[in-house]
């Protein structure tokens, strides 16, 4: 570790004023603050804020909080993968399995999204900012385990580039940068990130019989011109090579197809506690998702014109990646509303627009992404009117 | 070349092509474009540029209609009552239109079939009835013409940058032609360049080149 530190501080004149490389100087900042905590502090008058906590130990956190759902997703790659080969496997095959597929996507999610910040830190002049660090991890937990590498590649380029560099980098993003990301490819390519793709199948396995790759969302929404309840056919789902793979309990737990990290509700929730015990992301809007998709499944209940529709609200929570979404996509601090009511509308419309596409839109199966983005861009309005609400009140209270 | 030398005659104080008169023709190019500067025209620039055949078509018509009735209604221009040059613009313009619809269908069928009723719609384009509005109701007949064919020019100019973007990336081919098939390489085509959105996105990329070159800014 002083090795590092001194090869760090030996290399630092090159990149100071005057040095040869001063053009990179934010490179070598980054890897600097990046490994060690800044030696600069505030001075000790003021009135700064004094906290250890800089972007990048917050990041680091959120981080943290992620990594139930990365290692939960890496071995269930690998289940899956066995579970459709109708295979048994030791644990350490299917971590073997998970890993040789994500670390490859994580790796050049981390990579192309690197390469566009540091162009831009060096044209810019300014700090390279480490808003990537969350995003380079979301990225591939948001992916089918099959995505060719190009596209991650390409994908994320886009979303840094569109999403936050023209909008002025980290901070100043109006839209999800994972989330762009991820609707680029679903627009761009959506053969590999639509249908039934979400189980690493090598080309020319040979599946169990009876295998089939639809998604609980799928299956629910063919109940919409096929018929029957929604319910048996989910738990009927997986006879004969996974019994019971879509049953409440198992879609909770998370063994099941779907995108690398999103599968499990349980571990999602696992982060949504460390985001909250280290004030890292609102609770409020992950409840009010929550309580926004349970509301509209409660109401589509009620009317139940379809089988769908009729399908009992819990499920909904467990399904697809709402709970990734709510936990990791719609509390980013950046793109959320700001305003404390505003967090709770902005939640609770997330949960009501996810449940209403999924139902209602034959053409995606799954919500929770648009009904992201789409609130993303209303924040802005969120928070007007709760400001102008909250001004107009206390202008009337006014006695002067 | 008629016309040319009979506004010579009316005009002898100032040449064919000034220097003023050869900004008419530049600045709608670069610092008056009628897409990115003046943001006009932008529906029929996201639905006719998925291939650049059918893009360089409604450019050239649009060019044409734009020059011809900017020289029309300046001819016009004092003896049209103010209050209701809106309508006897439209009718100049529909005459225009609707030659060049007819000529198209009569040439290019495919093509106009492609473009259906964006064609007809240059009607109700903002960059000709903006010239008209803004320039050929107070100049004469051959600026204007000059104007007309300098800003058909700057939207054509968008239009087949938004075109080659959207034609290449989006099903890897340059006026039809698959040049990556014919190099023998796989390309897989980029859907989102073939929505509406996709050339959104591009206008915005436009804009933001063009801007960091020439630092113009909004006031």
């Amino acid at each position: 570790m002083k090795f590092l530190r001194n090869t760090l501080d030996k290399a630092k004149h090159n990149f100071e004023e005057g040095g040869k490389y001063h053009k990179y100087f934010y490179v070598y900042e980054a890897l600097d603050t990046f490994l060690y905590s800044p030696n600069t502090t505030a001075g000790a008058k003021g009135v700064q804020v004094r906290d250890a906590i800089d972007l990048k130990r917050l990041m680091m956190t959120v981080i943290i909080a992620m990594t139930p759902c990365l290692l939960f997703g890496i071995v269930n790659v690998g289940h899956q993968h066995f579970l459709a080969l109708g295979q048994q496997a030791t644990m350490m095959d299917k971590i073997m399995v998970g890993l040789m597929q994500v670390l490859p996507i994580v790796i050049v999610s981390y990579t192309a999204g690197g390469i566009v910040e540091a162009i831009f830190a060096v044209f810019r002049k300014h700090p390279i900012n480490e808003g990537f660090l969350v995003t380079g991890m979301l990225i591939p937990l948001v992916m089918p385990p099959n995505i060719p590498l190009w596209q991650v590649f390409v994908a994320t380029v886009f979303a840094v580039l569109i999403a936050k560099e023209a909008f002025g980098g980290t901070g100043m993003n109006v839209l999800n940068v994972a989330l762009t990301a991820r609707a680029f490819l679903y627009f761009a390519y959506p053969t590999q990130i639509s249908g039934e793709v979400w189980t690493y199948l090598p080309e020319g396995a040979k599946v169990v019989a009876g295998y089939s790759g639809a998604t609980p969302l799928a299956i629910a929404a063919e109940t919409v011109t096929s018929g029957g309840n929604a319910v048996t056919q989910l738990s009927g789902f997986g006879a004969g090579w996974a019994e019971g793979i879509y049953s409440l309990q198992n879609m909770f737990i998370g063994l099941m197809p779907g995108s690398i990290g999103e599968t499990s509700t349980l571990m999602c929730l696992i982060g949504a506690f460390i985001l909250w015990a280290t004030g890292s992301g609102s609770w409020k809007i992950i409840v009010s998702v929550f309580g926004g998709a349970y509301a509209m499944g409660l109401l589509l209940n009620a009317l139940a014109v379809n089988p769908f529709m009729a399908l009992p609200a819990h499920y909904h929570l467990v399904m697809g990646g709402l709970a990734f979404g709510a936990v990791f996509m719609a509390t980013d601090p950046v793109t959320a509303a700001q305003t404390e009511t505003g967090k709770w509308v902005y939640g609770f419309l997330i949960g009501v627009f996810t449940v209403l596409i999924r139902v209602f839109n034959p053409a995606y199966p799954e919500g929770i992404m648009l009904a992201i983005l789409l609130m993303n861009v209303f924040a802005p309005l969120i928070d007007y009117f709760v400001v102008s609400v909250n001004k107009t009140r206390r202008l009337k209270r006014a006695t002067v | 070349m008629s016309a040319e030398t009979a506004v010579q005659e009316v005009k002898k104080s100032e040449p064919l092509f000034s220097k003023k008169n050869r900004k008419l023709i530049t600045n709608p190019l670069d610092i008056d474009n009628p897409i990115t500067v003046q943001v006009l025209g932008i529906c029929s620039a996201l639905a006719v540029t998925t291939q650049m055949k059918p893009a360089f078509i409604m450019a050239l018509s649009l060019t044409v209609v734009t020059a011809s009735s900017n020289a029309a209604i300046s001819a016009l221009r004092n003896t049209i009552p103010s209050r209701i040059r809106i309508i006897v613009q439209l009718a100049v313009v529909s005459l225009w239109v609707t030659l060049v619809s007819e000529l198209l269908k009569a040439y290019v069928y495919d093509v106009s079939k492609q473009l259906s009723v964006f064609v007809g719609l240059i009607i109700t384009n903002c960059i000709v009835m903006g010239r008209l509005e803004a320039y050929a109701m107070g100049n004469k007949p051959w600026p204007s013409f000059l104007d007309g064919i300098g800003n058909g020019l700057g939207y054509g100019m968008i239009l087949m940058i938004i075109a080659f973007f959207r034609e290449i990336l989006g099903s890897g081919a340059i006026f039809g032609f698959k040049i990556f098939e014919a190099a023998g390489i796989h390309y897989q085509g980029n859907g989102l360049m073939l929505l509406p959105a996709g050339a959104c996105i591009l206008v915005g990329l436009i804009i933001w080149v063009q801007r960091s070159i020439n630092g113009y800014r909004e006031h």
